[in-house]
């Protein structure tokens, strides 16, 4: 039998299959509108391969998790990323998830989630918040972090994502460099994410969803937390791993 | 109950409400006296004696909030504004037939918003002392409490006295007994029923005048439960995790978060709002010799997070999530309620203590953040 973990999140949506306890298969598109149609194409992706509902078992995980309509089972993503997170790391300690428009802290022990905290209504600390800057800026998030890292600290205080946009819009108006609007806006992030998560310290971290490969990031993370932030590639597919792990528990 | 279906309960219990407004007008056209009440501080009882009909006027919809919104500021407790926004937009029958609305100086906006209430319908405020601890507190209570019962006699052209008192005192003690008795249904494993149920039945309570009605409706409730349960029916299945709610008053929020506790694998044991047994479980000694002083003692027993200190209401939380053999605890916190908001700092600490997990929501009336209180919910009751 097959495991399959399906993690719709507002921005993306992940797939993972596993088989006797190893990750065999990983996809990764856009949500796009339709949460509905995203899961059904997976299914056929994954049934071209040879994966269907009579050798798999289907857990849905994320915002988008009930519109996964042949999933055996739903299971929220703050208990599916600790259990991928768990897998891909296997230490205690408190996973980040920055995800596109919520932010999580899960605080892991034994591969048990002990504790969990989510950010508010308010997109400061999330995927959105980002999303809207690179827009803005012109740029892709993986220029955006290389900017930053090569720019001077300046400040964005707005905590509000419409109001830190008009400050960012401000500052190119008055021709600010890029690299150092950048890095305002990657300190925003940081210092909002790191407000969030020490409400469930760990001794160390781990960065999942989308920004896993942004060296930039879990440097400044791990700056500002005082702890080493560790992250991985598949760390992205946190969410989906765990949601395949339990369709065996 | 077998066939546990929460939204057509909610739509029974909308029905009631709608039953209710009829009867409020019947009520009133026939000469009844209504009373509108906003917390549980208000003595009753003297409503009662004076043959004064009470009725719950909380705010508990997003309905009105909008309207509200054009007075008062939008950063403020949703049940303050629901309640102002009812009498604003006359939407409210309770409140449009009440003659009078009856308050406490609780919490700040709560105060400082009767002041405009008053404009739109007469409004008296109890003045409730700061905490419980003086030496002189209870005069300050004993005294207010006097002067309502001049202010209903004088406004209602009534006279109060002792033996109607004392009648009205047995009463609300067997409204309370009946009510306590429904809250320990739910010491059993599994409980005898949901506990939406329970706040949906104490909610309708609040719009019936009609107080052996009330106590009626109550105790049948439990009657049937409890037949139903020695029978050997479980509504609840046995792996339903005991969730208590405590902090501010949920009936604004059966919905938003009691029905999706038990959508999402958890049943609701204890309710530790100000309806909820902390509350009730005060009863007053029908013997008293001064039968006005044991009112008003008892009422300023209340523990409310309006009270500094207020170190009996963790105590007696502490006893409930033993009492109901609680497996997590989730603190509602309606937005902008700085003395709940406070003093959840103190609730978490004394239940992570107790080695039970703790999730604090702070929310509103609206829809706006349902996908992401239903996702905290929801991981919630997976790690416990």
């Amino acid at each position: 039998m097959y495991q399959v973990g399906i993690d719709i999140g507002s921005t993306a949506a992940k797939a993972a299959v596993m088989n006797d306890g190893n990750i065999i298969k990983t996809i990764l598109m856009n949500t796009g509108f339709s949460s509905r149609q995203t899961a059904d194409e997976i299914y056929h992706m994954l049934e071209e391969e040879g994966i269907h509902k009579e050798n798999a078992v289907y857990v849905a995980t994320g915002y988008g998790r009930v519109s996964v309509p042949y999933a055996d089972r739903t299971v929220t993503e703050i208990t599916c990323h600790g259990k991928g997170a768990w897998h891909l790391f296997g230490k205690n300690g408190t996973v980040i998830d920055i995800g596109g428009q919520d932010t999580k802290g899960i605080a892991l022990k034994n591969g048990r989630v002990m504790k969990f905290v989510m950010n508010d209504k308010c997109s400061a600390g999330t995927g959105k918040f980002l999303e809207i800057m690179t827009n803005r800026l012109g740029l892709t998030q993986q220029e955006l972090s290389e900017m930053a890292a090569k720019g001077n600290p300046i400040t964005i205080s707005s905590m509000c994502t419409v109001f830190a946009e008009s400050e960012v819009i401000s500052l190119i108006g008055k021709g600010t460099p890029r690299e150092d609007i950048s890095n305002g806006v990657v300190e925003s992030v940081v210092n909002k994410v790191v407000s969030l998560i020490t409400q469930v310290p760990g001794e160390q971290y781990f960065l999942t969803g989308g920004l896993c490969e942004d060296p930039y990031l879990v440097e400044r993370l791990s700056k500002v937390l005082g702890a080493s932030v560790e992250s991985c590639p598949m760390a992205r597919f946190a969410g989906a791993i765990g949601a395949a792990i339990m369709a065996v528990e | 109950m077998a066939n546990h279906d929460l939204p057509s309960l909610f739509d029974e219990f909308v029905d009631a409400r709608k039953m209710g407004f009829l009867a409020a007008k019947e009520f009133k056209e026939n000469g009844g006296k209504l009373a509108g009440c906003l917390c549980s501080y208000t003595p009753q009882e003297l409503l009662d004696a004076g043959g004064i009909a009470a009725v719950g006027l909380c705010g508990t919809s997003n309905e009105t909030i909008p309207d509200a919104e054009t007075v008062l500021p939008k950063n403020l407790c949703p049940l303050i504004k629901g309640t102002y926004g009812f009498a604003l937009t006359q939407k409210c029958p309770y409140t449009y037939f009440s003659d009078i609305i009856i308050g406490e100086t609780t919490c700040d906006g709560k105060k400082k918003m009767y002041e405009l209430l008053n404009d739109l319908k007469e409004t008296y405020v109890m003045q409730l002392p700061q905490g419980q601890g003086r030496s002189y507190a209870n005069d300050i209570w004993y005294e207010e409490v006097k002067l309502l019962k001049e202010k209903l006699e004088e406004k209602f052209g009534v006279t109060i006295t002792e033996d109607d008192l004392r009648a009205a005192v047995k009463k609300r003690n067997e409204l309370r007994r009946a009510v306590l008795e429904m809250y320990h249904l739910q010491e059993n494993v599994p409980p005898a029923m949901y506990g939406t149920e329970m706040m949906l039945e104490l909610q309708k309570g609040t719009f019936t005048f009609d107080l052996d009605k009330q106590i009626d409706n109550v105790k049948s409730l439990v009657e049937r439960a409890k037949a139903a349960y020695e029978a050997g029916e479980r509504p609840v299945p046995k792996s339903a995790k005991r969730i208590l709610i405590t902090g501010c008053p949920t009936g604004g929020v059966i919905q938003k978060i009691g029905m999706v506790v038990e959508h999402n694998g958890g049943v609701i044991v204890c309710l530790d709002d100000c309806s909820g047994e902390r509350t009730r479980s005060k009863l007053i000694d029908e013997q008293a010799d001064d039968i006005m002083r044991a009112i008003s003692d008892t009422y300023l027993s209340i523990n409310c997070s309006v009270m500094t200190t207020n170190e009996g209401r963790l105590e007696n939380t502490k006893k409930m999530i033993e009492k109901y053999k609680v497996d997590g605890v989730i603190e509602v916190v309606l937005q902008a309620c700085h003395t709940f908001n406070v003093e959840s700092y103190k609730t978490r600490e004394m239940v992570e203590e107790l080695g039970v997990p703790y999730l604090k929501l702070e929310t509103d009336y609206s829809t706006t953040d349902s996908g992401q209180i239903e996702t905290r919910i929801a991981a919630f009751i997976e790690i416990l």
